[in-house]
């Protein structure tokens, strides 16, 4: 058992630090307004350097351009970034998510056209996934998306919460094409052009005040032809399960990447010498430490797994759980300790705790976790479902029936 | 970078499994509470196994493996609640070993059965140097004291709630001489030693109040730090086996949720049920992963020892309470009943939580040392 570099590691491991020497002055910060072209431009840049130095998008094959390096490579390179104190690539969703969605999903022509610079930060991917009333059921959306005779698909909706979408140049969006389908049938996924006719993006700020997410409008958005399909027709849902495969892998291995480590919350109440008279506040720092040093383990467990060719499983969804729950109870201690200062806003404690309470439904809310490693893991049964067995079109012509009962 | 089982590990925690198989130890759980007395003698079998030497240094016959792989033993045990002297003698073995004592062969051989007598070190981050230990009242109260008349050396003080003592031949005391720790052996029969023998709540755990007045005693030549370290292992090696035994609560609660319907399906359909189960399941794999820390920490990284064993057993311990009490909450108005097996868990979860220190002392050496620790790296930073 060890966590140690093999020989390869190390050296794998010197080359980046030297890389990263060299050249971190170069680097924006690692935080910045996401509402300020400036900064993105900063940061596209970054990623662009970042990828001539093969360091984004490290498990990337080759064949899509990538440096095709296994997943404790990617982590090593997380690792020096994160020491070095400079920022990766700005484009998280583009290179966790829809990259491999592409590869997996996709045609030989839109891996020709959309990895390269998509890795480069050239061009920023968004998650057209979510609607005002399809997050958790996600297989509801209603954007509806038909085909004119010239073969040009048309979409028409509303999508909400998505991060990045200010500045993405497309978006990967799940779209209803055939209402007369059971829900999970008449879905299809397309490739979006941000800059688009018809597309609006409205920020939507959040608790802290800032809006990494937005609301974005479709009316009647020309997208083109099937090119801009992603597995096919009707093939929807199963492109949009690889996305939440991959979301849930980078959600449970992430948790470091984003700084919620136990040291780090440790760091901020151990000068408080509340600390020593109060075994309460003792108990609650033990709570914090015990659930992210798991976490950290669970994480390097996944990774050794991942490293022998086998993917983990839901289960990686109890990750997020027990992240989301011990830094909320951090920031709730450390704003305890320190008292109304730790709220001064800006401010890294501030928004901390405004930013965790909508992390509970990013990238899965708690109760559909639980459901998912019930039902996939465990195997116990399902819930009685009322969305099966019937079209997608007769369920919401019965929910609007229900409503106005 | 690996946290795979290696092969050798994966065996022996296969061997136990089938050494543990022979015996219906649940069973034998029940008959004891009725017939206080009537465990069965499993020590012979263990000797069989050749786990009273796992830790034992070669050099002395025993087989030289490390503290994961004793935690593996520990594990199954924990499964099948089999009631096996290993918590207690595990640690004694080591010390033995590592003082190079005379004991520590027919220790490994299974002649002699040693059993240890924790002591918990200072704190990390209060400025003392107080070595303590499980009163009998709940108290914790200062460790017993070494008395020296030239060469002859004897210790005197109360230890309570010893797991494992009774039956034991040699003790390996934690004593204070002088303001330092020293481990030592004393004679399980010697004159000044009583081993009041105790059990509570749970019949498979036999333990002992042991009374020291001016026992003889032998000092064993290990550091302090081995001294701390066998403190850490017991917590470890009780990490492990509450590890087992959420496992076999959570096996049996799932399979009821999945055959016992109410209004006309499986309980285990009801997301109060399913929540409740991931969150045994959430409990199980956590802890289990702290287990690895352990592991991982005892081979590479010795100085993270202590944080590692207090976060696993305050984990596993955290978890076994949850686990015990839900196997009975999903069962029902059975699973509160004598006849019911869950009891058993049950009994087990409310007495381990209190030994060795108990479960909240390891949460307060937890904070204590993540405490101390980020007090260091900000005098550290300072220095630089
Ligand atoms: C910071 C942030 C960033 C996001 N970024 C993106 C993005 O880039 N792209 C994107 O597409 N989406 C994004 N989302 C949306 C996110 O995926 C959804 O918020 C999430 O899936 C929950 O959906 P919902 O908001 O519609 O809540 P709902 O599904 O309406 O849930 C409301 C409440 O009901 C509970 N609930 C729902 N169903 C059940 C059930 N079956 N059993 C028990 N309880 C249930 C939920 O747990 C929740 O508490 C983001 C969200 C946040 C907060």
């Amino acid at each position: 058992m060890d966590l140690d570099d093999s020989q390869e590691q190390a050296e794998y491991r010197a080359e980046v630090r030297a890389w990263i020497a060299e050249h971190r002055f170069e680097a924006p910060p690692g935080t910045g307004d996401m509402e300020d072209a400036a900064y993105i431009e900063a940061r596209r840049t970054w990623q662009g350097q970042l990828s001539d130095a093969r360091l984004v998008g490290v498990t990337w094959p080759a064949e899509f351009g990538g440096p095709g390096r296994g997943p404790v490579d990617q982590v090593i390179v997380n690792q020096e970034l994160a020491a070095a104190g400079v920022p990766g690539g700005i484009d998280v969703i583009g290179l966790g998510l829809m990259g491999p969605c592409i590869m997996v999903n996709g045609t030989a022509a839109q891996k020709e056209r959309y990895l390269a610079p998509m890795l480069h930060g050239d061009e920023i991917w968004c998650q057209l996934f979510s609607e005002p009333a399809a997050g958790s059921d996600l297989a509801a959306v209603q954007c509806r998306a038909r085909r004119d005779d010239d073969g040009t698909w048309r979409l028409t909706g509303q999508k909400v919460w998505t991060t990045n979408a200010q500045f993405a140049r497309f978006g990967m969006c799940l779209a209803r094409t055939d209402g007369d389908q059971p829900k999970h049938k008449g879905l299809t996924m397309f490739i979006v052009p941000m800059d688009a006719d018809g597309v609006t993006v409205r920020g939507l700020r959040q608790i802290s005040g800032e809006a990494e997410f937005n609301e974005v409008f479709l009316d009647e958005v020309a997208v083109g032809g099937d090119e801009m399909v992603v597995g096919g027709e009707g093939g929807g849902w199963g492109a949009a399960l690889t996305v939440l495969m991959y979301e849930r892998m980078m959600i449970g291995l992430g948790t470091e990447g984003f700084g919620y480590s136990p040291e780090r919350f440790a760091g901020a109440v151990a000068a408080s010498p509340r600390m020593d008279r109060e075994s309460g506040l003792r108990t609650r720092l033990a709570d914090v430490v015990v659930e992210l040093l798991a976490v950290r383990f669970r994480g390097l467990e996944s990774l050794s797994q991942l490293a022998d060719g086998r993917v983990p499983g839901p289960e990686f969804g109890l990750a997020k759980i027990t992240t989301v729950n011990a830094v909320i109870a951090a920031g709730d201690l450390i704003a305890d300790v320190n008292g109304p200062d730790a709220l001064v806003e800006p401010g890294e404690w501030a928004y901390l705790i405004s930013f965790l309470p909508g992390l509970k439904s990013a990238g899965g809310a708690e109760p559909i976790l639980r459901n998912t490693v019930g039902e996939r893991v465990m195997g116990l049964p399902p819930e009685p479902r009322l969305d099966k067995k019937i079209t997608f079109d007769e369920l919401v012509a019965r929910q609007r029936e229900g409503l106005a009962a | 970078m690996n946290l795979e089982l290696t092969d050798e590990q994966i065996a022996l925690r296969d061997a136990a499994r089938g050494v543990l198989s022979r015996f219906d130890t649940v069973a034998a759980a029940r008959e004891a509470l009725e017939t206080p007395g009537t465990l069965p003698d499993l020590w012979p079998a263990s000797v069989d196994a050749g786990w009273p030497g796992l830790v034992v240094a070669e050099r002395h016959g025993g087989i030289e493996l490390g503290l994961f792989e004793a935690m593996l033993v520990a594990e199954e045990l924990g499964k099948v609640l089999a009631s096996v002297p290993f918590i207690g003698v595990v640690p004694a073995a080591a010390l033995l070993s590592l003082g190079d004592h005379p004991a520590a062969a027919p220790t490994a051989e299974g002649e002699l059965r040693p059993v240890y007598v924790p002591a918990c070190p200072p704190s990390p981050r209060v400025d003392d140097d107080v070595w303590t230990v499980d009163g009998i009242d709940g108290e914790r109260i200062a460790a017993p004291v070494v008395h020296r008349d030239g060469s002859a050396w004897s210790v005197t003080g109360t230890v309570g709630w010893v797991p494992d003592a009774p039956g034991a031949d040699l003790l390996v005391v934690v004593a204070i001489d002088d303001g330092r720790p020293v481990a030592l052996v004393v004679d399980a029969g010697a004159a000044g030693v009583e081993i009041e023998s105790e059990t509570r709540y749970d019949a498979t755990r036999r333990m002992a109040n042991i009374h020291l007045d001016g026992a003889v005693a032998t000092a064993l030549s290990c550091s302090e730090q081995d001294i701390a370290g066998a403190w850490y292992s017991a917590q470890a090696l009780l990490a492990a086996e509450a590890v087992g035994t959420v496992d076999t609560c959570l096996a049996l609660a799932t399979a009821y949720a999945k055959e016992r319907f109410t209004f006309g399906r499986a309980i285990g359909s009801y997301q109060a049920i399913k929540h409740e189960l991931v969150e045994t399941l959430r409990r199980l794999q956590n802890a289990r992963a702290l287990l690895l820390n352990v592991g991982w920490a005892a081979g590479a990284a010795p100085d993270d020892v202590s944080m590692a064993a207090s976060a696993a057993r305050y984990s596993s311990g955290q978890a076994l309470d949850f686990a015990a009490r839900s196997l009975i909450n999903v069962h029902g108005g059975i699973g509160a009943t004598w006849e019911h097996d869950a009891p058993l868990y049950f009994r087990r979860a409310q007495l381990s939580r209190r030994l060795v220190g108990g479960v909240g002392g390891a949460a307060d050496r937890l904070a204590d040392e993540s405490l101390a620790r980020a007090r260091r790296a900000v005098e550290a930073a300072g220095v630089r």
